[in-house]
This record gives C-alpha cells, sequence and structure tokens, in this order.
C-alpha cells in the first residue's frame, strides 16, 4: 500500500521497499487505484467522509496475503480505525478486521513477519532515528526499525534526544497552526543537529514531509530520509 | 481567563506566547523536569501499570452508580455534622459560598488550590462582596499577587521565571528579594502567616471524597491544605461530582499514582484527610463544614462523548508532555483547563462550540494518553469533539467544502491523479533547488517556515507498471 504523501511526494520511498522486499524473495502487488488511507478526514472529525474511503481500501486490497506500508500512521488508520469507521455495515466490518489484521508498518513486517533483523546493505553514515507518533504510541513500535538500522553495514545508528516527542506535522495540524508546529519542529530539528548524524530516519511520510522541509528551510547537513532507503539505497545511490 | 482575552483568536494567542522569552524559558524548563520526574518515578515502580489499570476501573465503576456514591457521600458528612449542599452550576455554588460569608460575617477567606473554585471563578465574586480571598499556595500566591490566573493544573505559576516572581514580590510587598526559590518561599510563608490565623473561612477543593467514610481528600505540597481545614472557624469545600470514589482502598490506589504522575513524588508531602468538622471533645478544627457537590455539566456527560474526561484525577501530566503546552503554555488555551485534557473539559463546561479552534490544537500525538494515570484517551475524544464540530456544521463551511472535496478525490483514482498533474504545473513557477518555497493561500501556511517537495515528476502509481515489469530489480 502506497498512500497519498508516499505516492505524490516520496515515489523513491516506494522504489527503495519493493526492491527491498523482492530482495527478501516477496512477490509484490500493487493494487492500481490506491489514494489516500482516509486519515486527514478522520483526524479533522470527517467520520463519515473517511469511511467511504476506508471502504474502497478494504476492497482493493481484499485479495492480499500480506499489506505493507511505509508508513506508520497509514498502517496505525488501517490497523486501528478502519473496523469502527465500518461498522454500520456487517460485511464491510468484516472485511476490514481482516485487512486490520494483515496489514504491517514495514519495519514490523520484515521483523515480526519475516523474522529479518538484518537485510544485507551497507550505507556508510551516521543516523539518528525518530520515532513516529503512530508507529510508536499507536502500533507500540520503537525496535524493529532500528534494529534493521543496526543490522546495517557501515551505518552508525545514534539515539536521538527526545526521539518520541512529535515532530509537530500532525497533518492538517501543520498549517492550522503553523507557528506552533514549526516551533515543535525547531526543537525536533535542533536535537537532530546536534547528534551529529547525517541522516534523520523516520518511517511515515508525513514526519519526513515535515523534517525535510524544515531541514532544507534551515540549509542543514543532515537529510531526512525513510528507513527503506536506508535499507534499499536506490539506484544511483 | 477574562472574556476580554477570548476575544483574541487563539492563533494570535498562541503566537503571543512563543513570542514572550519568559514563557518560553519557564516552560522549557519546568515541563521538561516534570517529564524526567514522573519517568523516573514510574521506572521504580513495576506494579504502577496495573494500578493505573485499577484506577481507571474505580472511576467507570463508580460513574456508572454516581448518584449512589454521592449519596453516600452526602449522608456519612452530615452524620459527621457536616453540610452537603448540591449545585447544578457554578453560579449555584458561587451564590452558596457568598451566602455562608454574609451570614457568618466572613471578611477573609483562606485558600487552598483548587481548580474547581477556577472553574466558577469564585475569587472574583468574594471580592464583588467585599470578601478578601486569599491564595495561599505558593504558585496560586504568586499568580494572585500578579494578577493572572494559573496556566497549570498543578503548577498554576509555571509560566513565571524566579527571577520574575523575585520582581513582582518586591514591588507587591515592598523590599528587595533575590531570585532564590528558597528566600522567596520563606517571604511568602511569613506573609501568610497571619492571614492563617485572621481567617474566618477556609476554602479548598477537594482530590477525591470517600463516600463509604464521609472523608474529604487534599493532596498537596506545602502543609498550607492543613492549615485552610483546620485553623479558621469554617471550612468550604468545594467539588466537582465525579471526584467521589467508593472507598478508602480505592484511595490507597489513586494516591499509589497520582503524585507520581503530576511531579514524580511517590506521595505528596501532605495527604490531608477530613472527616467532618469539629467533634465533641477534639480540641482543633472548624466548627462549621460545608462540601458543596457541583454538576456544572459534568453529569450530562455521563452518557455523553466526553465521559472519560470524568475520569480526570487533574494530575497535569498530559500537559508537561503536550507538544503544544509545552510550546504556547496555559494562558493560550483562554479557559481555566489549559492543556489536552482542558480542552475536553472546557467543552464540557461551555459546550463544544467554545472549542471549535482549541480542538485542533493537538498533533494528535498521543502523548498525553500514554502518560494519563487513569488512561484517557485524550486524542480519540479530541477527534469525536472535531467530528461533532462538523456534525453540529459549527466547524468552518470552507474547511467543510474543501474535505468534503478531498474525499471527491481519496474515492477517484482519475481525480486523484488529475490532482496530481495539476500540481505538476502549478508547483512550477514556485520550485527552488528542487524544493516548493513561497506557495499562496493555504499552503504558505506551511511554506512560510518549510520547503514542501515538489509533486514526483512521476508519482509511485505512474512507475509502478515499469517497476512491475522489471522484476530483476531485487538484484541491483
Amino acid at each position: 500500500m502506497i498512500t497519498c504523501l508516499g505516492d505524490m511526494f516520496f515515489p523513491e520511498v516506494g522504489v527503495a521497499m519493493v526492491r527491498l522486499l523482492r530482495r527478501l524473495g516477496v512477490t509484490v502487488e500493487f493494487p492500481q487505484g490506491q489514494t489516500c488511507c482516509g486519515m486527514p478526514l478522520f483526524n479533522s472529525g470527517y467520520h463519515h467522509d473517511a469511511a467511504v474511503v476506508a471502504a474502497r481500501t478494504v476492497g482493493l486490497f481484499a485479495g492480499a496475503e500480506h499489506v505493507v506500508v511505509p508508513s506508520g500512521s497509514c498502517a496505525w488508520m488501517v490497523k486501528t480505525e478502519y473496523p469502527g469507521l465500518l461498522k454500520d455495515d456487517p460485511a464491510l466490518k468484516a472485511a476490514a478486521e481482516v485487512l486490520a489484521t494483515k496489514t504491517y508498518e514495514l519495519s514490523q513486517f520484515l521483523v515480526d513477519v519475516l523474522g529479518v533483523t538484518s537485510v544485507e546493505s551497507s550505507f556508510r553514515g551516521k543516523v539518528a532515528y525518530h520515532d513516529s507518533c503512530h508507529l510508536l504510541r499507536g502500533l507500540g513500535e520503537s525496535r524493529a526499525p532500528r534494529t534493521l538500522l543496526r543490522g546495517v553495514k557501515g551505518c552508525q545508528l545514534v539515539e536521538l534526544p527526545g526521539s518520541d516527542e512529535c515532530c509537530g506535522f500532525g497533518g492538517s495540524f501543520s498549517v492550522r497552526l503553523p507557528e506552533v508546529s514549526t516551533a515543535v519542529l525547531d526543537k525536533k530539528l535542533a536535537a537532530a543537529e546536534g547528534t551529529g548524524a547525517d541522516c534523520l530516519v523516520a518511517c511515515d511520510a508525513g514526519c519526513l514531509m515535515q523534517m525535510g522541509g524544515g531541514l532544507t528551510r534551515r540549509g542543514s547537513r543532515v537529510r531526512a530520509v525513510h528507513l527503506a532507503q536506508i535499507l534499499a539505497p536506490s539506484e544511483h545511490a | 481567563m477574562s472574556d476580554e482575552s477570548l476575544r483574541t483568536p487563539f492563533p494570535q494567542r498562541a503566537h503571543a506566547a512563543l513570542e514572550d522569552a519568559h514563557l518560553q524559558e519557564a516552560l522549557g524548563i519546568a515541563t521538561t523536569r516534570f517529564i524526567g520526574l514522573r519517568k523516573e518515578s514510574f521506572a521504580g515502580f513495576p506494579e504502577g501499570e496495573a494500578l493505573r489499570d485499577r484506577a481507571r476501573a474505580i472511576k467507570e465503576g463508580t460513574l456508572q452508580q454516581l448518584d449512589l456514591h454521592l449519596e453516600r457521600l452526602a449522608d456519612n458528612i452530615e452524620r459527621l455534622g457536616g453540610h452537603v449542599h448540591w449545585v447544578a452550576t457554578g453560579e449555584e455554588a458561587r451564590d452558596i459560598v457568598l451566602r455562608l460569608c454574609r451570614d457568618k460575617g466572613v471578611r477573609m477567606a483562606v485558600k487552598s488550590k483548587s481548580m474547581a473554585t477556577e472553574e466558577i471563578e469564585l475569587n472574583e465574586a468574594l471580592e464583588a462582596a467585599g470578601v478578601k480571598p486569599v491564595e495561599t499556595d505558593l504558585g496560586e500566591y504568586i499568580i494572585q499577587l500578579a494578577h493572572e490566573k494559573p496556566s497549570h493544573i498543578i503548577a498554576p505559576a509555571i509560566h513565571k521565571t524566579k527571577g520574575q516572581v523575585a520582581d513582582l514580590f518586591s514591588k507587591e510587598l515592598g523590599g528587595r528579594f533575590e531570585a532564590d526559590p528558597e528566600v522567596l518561599t520563606a517571604v511568602a510563608r511569613k506573609e501568610l502567616r497571619q492571614k492563617f490565623l485572621d481567617a474566618d473561612m477556609g476554602i479548598t477543593g477537594a482530590n477525591f471524597a470517600v463516600a463509604e467514610t464521609g472523608t474529604i481528600v487534599l493532596v498537596t505540597n506545602e502543609g498550607n491544605g492543613r492549615m485552610v481545614t483546620s485553623l479558621p472557624r469554617i471550612h468550604v469545600a468545594v467539588m466537582g461530582m465525579e471526584k467521589v470514589i467508593p472507598t478508602m482502598t480505592d484511595l490507597m490506589v489513586f494516591l499509589a499514582i497520582l503524585a507520581r504522575s503530576a511531579t514524580g513524588q511517590k506521595l505528596s508531602s501532605y495527604t490531608t484527610l477530613v472527616r467532618g468538622p469539629r467533634q465533641p471533645g477534639e480540641t482543633e478544627g472548624p466548627e462549621e463544614l460545608h462540601l458543596i457537590l457541583m454538576d456544572n455539566g459534568r453529569t450530562r456527560q455521563i452518557a455523553g462523548t466526553l465521559r472519560e474526561a470524568l475520569y480526570c484525577l487533574r494530575c497535569g501530566a498530559c500537559l508537561n508532555v503536550c507538544p503544544v503546552y509545552r510550546q504556547i503554555g496555559g494562558h493560550a488555551y483562554g479557559y481555566t483547563y489549559p492543556g489536552p485534557i482542558g480542552i475536553l473539559l472546557t467543552a464540557m463546561l461551555k459546550g463544544a462550540a467554545s472549542v471549535k479552534d482549541l480542538a485542533h490544537a493537538s498533533s494528535l500525538c498521543g502523548a498525553c494518553k500514554d502518560v494519563c494515570p487513569v488512561r484517557i484517551d485524550i486524542p480519540r475524544m479530541l477527534v469525536d469533539l472535531r467530528a461533532e464540530l462538523d456534525r453540529e456544521k459549527i466547524a468552518p463551511w470552507p474547511e467543510r467544502v474543501v474535505f468534503r472535496l478531498a474525499r471527491r478525490a481519496m474515492t477517484s483514482p482519475a481525480l486523484f491523479r488529475l490532482g496530481a498533474s495539476l500540481g505538476r504545473v502549478a508547483q512550477r513557477p514556485f520550485v527552488r533547488n528542487g524544493r516548493l518555497r513561497g506557495l499562496p493561500l493555504f499552503l504558505g501556511r506551511w511554506t512560510r517556515t518549510r520547503d514542501l517537495p515538489p509533486v514526483a515528476s512521476r508519482t509511485f502509481s505512474e512507475r509502478w507498471p515499469e517497476l512491475d515489469n522489471s522484476k530483476d530489480l531485487e538484484r541491483p
């Protein structure tokens, strides 16, 4: 599953994920017609609209064995909120529950389903990992991404102070209260720069958009990258 | 906060807070300290998690029979010689206190820290009636001197640096005091001592009230709660109805997690248990005890969307970890209760329409839910509150139109693709070094401080057919 931000702004993350999964022997399909998981609608309170989007997504992935998403918040949305949104239609609700159990955020899929702790890749540099809120508190995952990063040859993982604190994105929050959102972001970026890392790694398109946007704006030498880009560097890397 | 300050829209109040260097300094230090202390305290307390579950279950169980527990509490307090007043609104609660002051000739009242009395703006009412209220909690004392309101549920003066407090004391009390917390505390202590002795009435809130024993429980750190409840001849406690708990055993559960969540202490320095007024043969305690059981919008929510907010212990942990609160502090919220839980409590007290902006003052990061001692699902309730704003058409119509359009695009791949194509054309004038800057309209709210990645020349969906064909991708 490649959701809206990943599709439009970070296609290279999806490509890296496909490359990575294939290297690990996974057959990858991409049901065409995917758009967004509906979280922006849900979070802003447009629950009826979010349910329409959820129903559509549930149908698109009915045939998959596992569904892998390179974004913790979208995985959380599917796993946690879809069944509730579709509770009025028993058949759809049942289908949503099936989808919820077979949907995984990428790092969780690699570690928990494939049982992989090292994907045999190499990356020269220092990386700091940012815990995205929905992956950390929503899906309870803080270890899988770190395990995978430690398994990358030449990659030095440094702890980011306050790694469990929000980056200030929060979807529409980032444009409803841009100043507050940026103030929260500034703290995060200062912490990242303080680690001396080359890359600030996350597993969520939203956080990457926020942190990446802040880093390039301040002309930082730190780059915001997705975990998949470290695990499966792109064609020209 | 006064109605006047509420006339400034929330984003501007937040802006002012971000510009306030003193506030930023004070908030940063205090919230970071609170977070560390809480974390440390629970780390050395493995049974804490189970106790949190237990506390939540007690709160839920109590709500299911709230009437029964409240009647039992009232019966027991009356049996001990106390008086119980049932009030539906904050106004009624104020009137009871004012009537007591009038009837009993009260000229000065000392208060221990109480959010319930802040909620009903009791100090203003007392002053208007010619009764002098004196706050005796150090933080409350500071903000009363400064003519301000609390900006945190348990640390009312959290927005002030010690330098500011020293200046305030020097100006208001006469003298020249250095910015040393110990010195300043001693000054306040000396000032307050005579007030305790002179006051006719002691006013408190209640952290808990135990139904089976008729015990009012106050949790404080300065001992002022004890003075307020024992020295003046009348003690009045103002309590939200949801604060009742069934038994003393339940109290032990809450005490074990309350201070840990609030300040990282195992227990607060003083836990004051008040059982009735002075009994025959006792040498101290007030002649009269009045408990005001206040509804003020609470019981309506037993069957409402904000039900879980009635579990709240007012520990303030959710404020300390909230990225928004940590940036803007309590005053910017504009109401008695700040922070994530404050948004819910404000909706409870004043209606959903009053929080149409505040409901969005959260990135939904979930840190609040994580630290809440009774695991209130605050993010979920904020989302539900936003849903109510949409349902009741309180959310602004342009926003509702935008989200309806977004739904269209999300349910039509053709529209979604069209959106991407239009984006690629429209973004051209704004691309700088492969990043978007200076975008117009609401996108400008993003690009003022952050770059935006451009819509990719080929989206993932557009690249997929070729990816699908190049199965050799797995061998880089």
